[in-house]
């Protein structure tokens, strides 16, 4: 797959490559601060609109500039290091943090012309980045001297941690049946109308019907991990209000703060990115060739990944918070059990297809 | 093993029905009103308010009779009555609401609602009901004399005149009772004049009748 990097050829021609490089690096980082507006947005709203209330309606028109006037707010405020913190990794935690979500941004193929790095290994390379965020967070809490913050950050930890390896089987069992780790790879073998999505078993004929419960338990139990790896709701122990102030980011304020608050944003962006590409076929259309042109693959990958972040939105309002011992239980007891048995039927069906 | 798997689809199955309750909501029309820009009571699209709402006072005039039932009921006397009584000699000849002759002109009703408490004491009090609440519960004011609201009909030129015209009534009366009395007295002294007469003119009958009217 050479035509991922048509970008990149089209701008290093006129600006040679390391300008091309920072360019194209750009693009993920606008795609980013983008969304999070309209994510930021769209949570207050469909927030209210469940508790059949209005929503932000000041800032501008049904409150559009309301995401731009947070942003606004964080940005003047006081930026506070705590006298008791380590000042290094204090300072250093938000940044690592974004880091993690905003490399995750750099392998997905928004379109089968232009992924900002094609990596063959991009599956791989995401699992590995994300994991920078724990990094983050335990040095967050740990530098913030708090013992809320330092709570909260253990909690997630572990959390992170242990959801990690049922979402590593969900991502296993997609490559073992692609043959592929490569991101564009994956979203290729799933063209041609969405009964060829590997939610729906794969790209392989009417013989692989047997194989759609796991694919469709598989994707489940991908969407409950991605939740709590994101550390949202139901599965924020590690930000409780009611138990931990705020979790690992009590002690920060303004745009450090902001990284936060931008980071869980963009994670949210990047599993829900995950899951379309390994279940619901990426950039392809779901209408076979209709639509599919690379221009309109940009519009579907972004449409279905919003979609998922909608998903997280509604559940987050929808569902209380789990107890600490429920998250491990369904984590240890349900999901990786579940993720393993369908990792082996995928695993037959990648030898079989 | 079946217990585990009952679980798991039972977990799965609730979150579903939670999911779709939280669905429906999303959908509903919502119940937020932008108070400010939007009144409640339009967006209601009535002026119902709820039976017990104890909201601004409003005093309909042509009800009241002036008894002052409401300024002796109010616990912090907000309530300020003055009652002119209604000149026979008036022109004007006002009526009640109901038809029965005004007694008193409400030369003066002033409610101070900086002092008001909103108890509804002065409406059980009225035994006309022309003291209600209404539904206005918008009177924040940037000074605090214009919370205290006059529902007098009249102006001070209006009061005055009334006040005028009884004062000339009494006036009259006065003079009338004066002339009465004096012509009372004239008549009086002119009977005791012709008594007196009819005595000069028939001293002697009249003597004797004295002496036979003592002797009666």
């Amino acid at each position: 797959m050479e035509n991922h990097q048509f970008l990149f050829n089209f701008i290093s021609e006129y600006t040679g490559d390391i300008l091309a490089g920072v360019l194209i690096a750009i693009i993920p980082l606008a795609l980013l601060l983008v969304y999070a507006l309209v994510a930021i947005y769209g949570e207050l709203k469909i927030a209210s609109f469940i508790q059949l209330k209005l929503g932000p309606m000041r800032t501008g028109k049904w409150g559009l500039l309301q995401p731009v006037a947070e942003v606004f707010k964080l940005l003047q405020k006081e930026d506070i290091t705590p006298d008791g913190a380590d000042k290094p990794l204090f300072n250093l935690a938000p940044f690592i943090i974004f880091l993690g979500c905003y490399a995750a941004l750099s392998v997905l193929p928004l379109s089968s012309h232009f992924a900002p790095s094609g990596l063959n290994i991009g599956l791989f390379f995401i699992i590995a980045i994300s994991s920078l965020a724990v990094l983050g967070i335990v040095m967050g809490g740990w530098a913030s001297n708090n013992k809320y913050s330092l709570i909260g950050a253990m909690r997630s930890v572990s959390q992170i941690i242990s959801y990690e390896i049922p979402a590593a089987m969900c991502i296993l069992g997609v490559a073992s049946m692609a043959h592929s780790l490569d991101m564009n790879v994956i979203s290729a073998q799933q063209q041609g109308g969405f009964w060829n999505w590997y939610v729906l078993g794969g790209p392989a004929g009417i013989s692989k019907i047997w194989l759609i419960p796991f694919t469709v338990v598989m994707f489940i139990v991908y969407f409950v991990t991605s939740l709590a790896e994101t550390n949202r709701t139901p599965f924020d122990v590690p930000e409780g209000e009611s138990e931990l102030v705020a979790g690992y980011h009590t002690e920060y304020s303004g745009m450090k703060f902001a990284f936060f608050y931008l980071a869980e944003y963009g994670n949210m962006f990047v599993v829900s990115a995950i899951m379309t590409v390994i279940f619901f076929g990426g950039w392809s259309s779901p209408f076979g060739d209709f639509l599919n042109s690379p221009i309109w693959q940009i519009f579907w990958f972004i449409a279905k990944s919003m979609f998922f972040v909608g998903l997280q939105i509604w559940l987050r309002w929808t569902l209380p918070r789990t107890r600490v011992d429920q998250l491990m239980y369904l984590c240890w007891k349900i999901l990786l059990p579940l993720s393993m048995v369908c990792f082996l039927a995928m695993a037959l069906g990648g030898m079989l297809y | 093993m079946i217990n585990y798997l009952k679980n798991i689809i039972k977990g799965f199955s609730t979150i579903l029905v939670g999911m779709k309750v939280t669905f429906i909501n999303l959908f509903r029309p919502n119940v937020t009103v932008q108070y400010p820009n939007v009144h409640p009571l339009v967006r209601a699209g009535s002026d119902k308010m709820p039976d017990n709402a104890r909201n601004k006072l409003n005093v309909i005039i042509p009800k009241c009779t002036g008894c002052k039932s409401c300024e002796k009921a109010c616990p912090v006397n907000c309530i300020t009555i003055e009652t002119t009584k209604v000149a026979s000699i008036d022109t004007e000849k006002p009526l009640m609401e109901d038809g029965k002759k005004r007694v008193f002109w409400l030369s003066q009703f002033d409610i101070d609602f900086a002092k008001c408490c909103f108890c509804g004491l002065c409406t059980i009090a009225c035994p006309t009901s022309a003291i209600v609440h209404s539904t206005d519960f918008e009177y924040s004011c940037y000074d605090r004399n214009e919370l205290l609201v006059h529902f007098s009909p009249f102006n001070k030129e209006q009061v005055a005149e009334k006040k005028r015209i009884l004062a000339e009534e009494v006036k009259q009366k006065a003079e009338k009772a004066l002339a009465d009395k004096q012509a009372a007295e004239k008549a009086a002294q002119e009977q005791n004049i012709t008594d007196s007469k009819i005595k000069s003119s028939d001293d002697q009958t009249s003597a004797n009748q004295n002496i036979q009217n003592n002797s009666n």
